[in-house]
C-alpha cells in the first residue's frame, strides 16, 4: 500500500533531508539516494544560489518538499503570496506531493517562525481543514500534514491530539505525514500511550513517515533532530509500517549534522522494517 | 475564547521580551512543569530561533558592537518590528531603518553600526535576490547620451565612512576558523583589528555589493562611478547621469572618457547592467 493518492500514488523508499553541509559531497560523489526532502521557505527565493543548487539536484534526485511556514492552523487566511511562491517551485521541482505541519504559528501577519501546537477544538479543525483544502486546490498538488512535537497542552481542548489529527485530514481529505519521533516526544512530555497514537491514525491516509532523534531535558523532550533515531521511536516506526505498508520513509537531522554517509546510513536502518522488494535477495 | 483570540494572546506572551513573564492560565501545567514553564519552553525558543538567525546574517554588527549589546537590540527592533515574512531571511529587512531612529542601541560608534547594518542586509540581497537579463558588450557599443540603463537588483550601492567591507570579511575568516560569536568577538586580534577600524577617521567609502558565480563579492568603487551607477538605476538618462556623477567631482577632463571606457568595460563584464 505505498502508492496511494495522499502522495502522488508513488513508491518512494527511504531518503534524507537535503543540507547545506552534505552540498560538497552529494556534487562531488553523486551517492545513491532514492530522494532528498527540501524545505520549500529555503527555496522560496527570487534567484541567487539557493535555485541554481536545486537545479543541480533537480538533474539527479528525486526531490519532495516539506514547508515549515503555511501555519494551516493560524486563525488567519492563507498568504496568497506564499501560495503562489509555493505554487511555481512546485512546478520547479515536480514534488509528487507535499507536506507542511498541522499547526499554527502566524497572527495578524506576525510570524513566530514556530511549529505552535493547535487547542484541540472543533472550531479549529474545521478551520484548519478548509485552509488545506484551499491550498490543496490552488496548488493542485497532494498535501499531507504532519503531527508537530509538543510541550504545552491547552485547557481549552476538546479531545486528544489523535484525535483532532483524525477530525482535520478527514473534514480535508488530506493524507497523514506521520512523524513518529514527534509523536514520542509528545507522548513523554504529555504522558500519553504512543502506541495509542500510532494506532489511531487513519492508516489508508499515510503519505509519508519522519524518524529523527531528539534531546532529553530533565523534565521534557525537545525535539531537536540532533541525535541518532532511539529504539523506542524505531518500535513506533515499524508498527506504523505495520498498519501502512510500507511507505516513503525520511530521517530529519537539523542541527550538528554529522558526515553525509552517517546519516544515510542511519536513516537506511529503516529498510529493516521494510519487506524486501520481490525478489530481491537481502 | 475564539480561536483567534487564543492565537493573539499566545503569539503575544512568546513575542514579549524574555525579561517578561506571561499569565499563562490557558496552559495546562503537568506533574514536572507549571504552565508557565511550559510556556516559557516557548517564549525562550522564540527568541533564541529569530537572535540565531539575526546572528548569522548580522554578525559584522555582533562583532561592532558586542554580544550583550546585539542581544539587546535585536530584541528591542523585534519588539517593535515582529517577522511580517514566512521567512525569517526577511528579519533584518527593517532593521536599518529602525537603528537610525534608535542610534543609542548602536554602541559608541552608531555611524560604524548602521554601515556594518547597510553591508550586511546588502549581503542578504545579493545572495538571493532577484537578476534581470544582463547586457554584454555587445548591447553597449553604440551608446547615445539618451538611452537609459538598469542596474541589476541585487546589487546595493554604498556610500560607507568605514571600511565595513574589510572589516566584515575578517569577521568571516574568524568565524570560519572559531566558529562562534563568543568567539569572534573577543579573539584579541579581531578586538584589536575592530578598534583601529573604528578609531580612524571617517572617510568615504564606496562599495557595491553584489554577487558573482553565485558568490557575494564587495567591490569598491570610485565615487564618481558609485554616483554614476545610482543615477542610472534611478531612471536618468545615460548623458544625465554622466553630468551627476562628474558635478563636483576633481578629476581632470582629460582623465574622464577613459575611466568611463574601464568602467563600462567592467560592468559589462559583471551583469550588473540590464534594461531598466
Ligand atoms: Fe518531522
Amino acid at each position: 500500500m505505498p502508492a496511494n493518492r495522499f502522495n502522488g500514488f508513488t513508491d518512494y523508499g527511504v531518503g534524507i533531508g537535503l543540507r547545506i553541509p552534505h552540498y560538497a559531497h552529494i556534487f562531488e560523489r553523486t551517492p545513491v539516494v532514492d530522494w532528498f526532502e527540501i524545505i520549500s521557505e529555503n527555496f522560496m527565493v527570487e534567484g541567487g544560489r539557493p535555485l541554481a543548487t536545486l537545479d543541480r539536484i533537480l538533474e539527479r534526485y528525486r526531490v519532495v518538499q516539506h514547508g515549515v511556514s503555511m501555519y494551516f492552523g493560524s486563525a488567519e487566511p492563507l498568504n496568497r503570496e506564499h501560495l503562489r511562491r509555493l505554487k511555481a517551485l512546485v512546478r520547479r521541482t515536480k514534488s509528487p506531493w507535499i507536506t507542511d505541519h498541522l499547526c499554527w504559528g502566524s497572527v495578524d501577519g506576525r510570524y513566530s517562525h514556530d511549529l505552535l501546537p493547535m487547542p484541540y477544538t472543533f472550531e479549529a479543525a474545521a478551520l484548519t481543514a478548509r485552509k488545506i483544502r484551499e491550498a490543496r486546490d490552488f496548488l493542485e498538488v497532494p498535501i499531507a500534514v504532519e503531527n508537530v512535537s509538543s510541550y504545552a497542552e491547552f485547557h481549552v481542548s476538546e479531545m486528544t491530539e489523535w484525535q483532532f489529527l483524525n477530525e482535520v485530514v478527514e473534514r480535508a481529505d488530506c493524507g497523514v505525514l506521520l512523524d513518529v519521533n514527534n509523536i514520542y516526544v509528545s507522548s513523554r512530555n504529555h504522558s500519553f500511550d504512543p502506541d495509542v497514537y500510532v494506532n489511531s491514525v487513519p492508516a489508508e491516509r499515510i503519505a509519508q513517515i519522519h524518524i529523527a532523534g531528539h534531546s532529553k531535558f530533565e523534565k521534557y523532550i525537545l525535539d531537536t533532530h540532533d541525535h541518532p533515531v532511539i529504539d523506542p521511536v524505531w518500535s513506533l516506526y515499524q508498527a506504523a509500517i505495520r498498519r501502512a505498508g510500507p511507505t516513503a520513509t525520511l530521517l530529519e537531522w537539523d542541527d550538528r549534522i554529522p558526515s553525509f554517509d552517517e546519516v544515510h546510513a542511519e536513516a537506511r536502518k529503516a529498510e529493516r522494517y521494510l519487506p524486501a522488494p520481490v525478489g530481491a535477495a537481502r | 475564547m475564539s480561536l483567534a483570540e487564543f492565537q493573539r494572546r499566545m503569539a503575544a506572551d512568546l513575542m514579549a521580551p524574555m525579561s517578561v513573564i506571561p499569565d499563562a492560565g490557558y496552559v495546562k501545567p503537568n506533574d514536572r512543569l507549571s504552565s508557565a514553564e511550559r510556556l516559557d519552553i516557548y517564549h525562550r525558543q522564540y527568541w533564541y530561533r529569530v537572535i540565531d538567525s539575526m546572528y548569522e546574517d548580522f554578525p559584522g554588527l555582533c562583532a561592532v558592537i558586542g554580544q550583550r549589546a546585539f542581544d539587546r537590540l535585536i530584541e528591542a527592533y523585534l519588539a517593535e518590528h515582529p517577522s511580517q515574512s514566512f521567512t525569517m531571511r526577511d528579519l533584518g529587512s527593517r532593521l536599518e531603518a529602525w537603528l537610525r531612529g534608535n542610534p543609542h542601541y548602536a554602541g559608541r560608534r552608531p555611524e560604524f553600526a548602521l554601515d556594518m547594518v547597510r553591508l550586511e542586509w546588502a549581503h542578504v540581497v545579493a545572495f538571493d535576490g532577484p537578476s534581470k537579463d544582463a547586457l554584454g558588450p555587445e548591447d553597449l557599443l553604440e551608446p547615445n547620451p539618451e538611452m537609459r540603463l538598469g542596474l541589476q537588483p541585487y546589487i546595493s550601492l554604498l556610500d560607507c565612512h568605514y571600511p565595513v567591507d574589510e572589516i566584515r570579511i575578517k569577521v568571516n575568516a574568524t568565524l570560519d576558523e572559531h566558529g562562534d560569536a563568543s568567539n569572534a568577538s573577543t579573539g584579541r586580534e579581531h578586538r584589536t583589528a575592530l578598534r583601529n577600524a573604528g578609531r580612524r577617521k571617517p572617510k568615504d567609502v564606496h562599495i557595491a555589493v553584489h554577487r558573482w558565480d553565485l558568490t557575494v563579492y564587495y567591490r569598491r568603487l570610485a565615487r564618481e562611478e558609485l554616483c554614476l551607477l545610482a543615477a542610472l538605476r534611478d531612471g536618468a538618462t545615460l548623458a544625465e547621469a554622466i553630468d551627476r556623477a562628474f558635478e563636483s567631482s576633481p578629476m581632470p577632463i582629460g582623465e574622464i572618457p577613459q575611466s568611463l571606457a574601464a568602467w563600462f568595460n567592467a560592468w559589462s563584464a559583471l551583469g550588473w547592467l540590464c534594461r531598466p
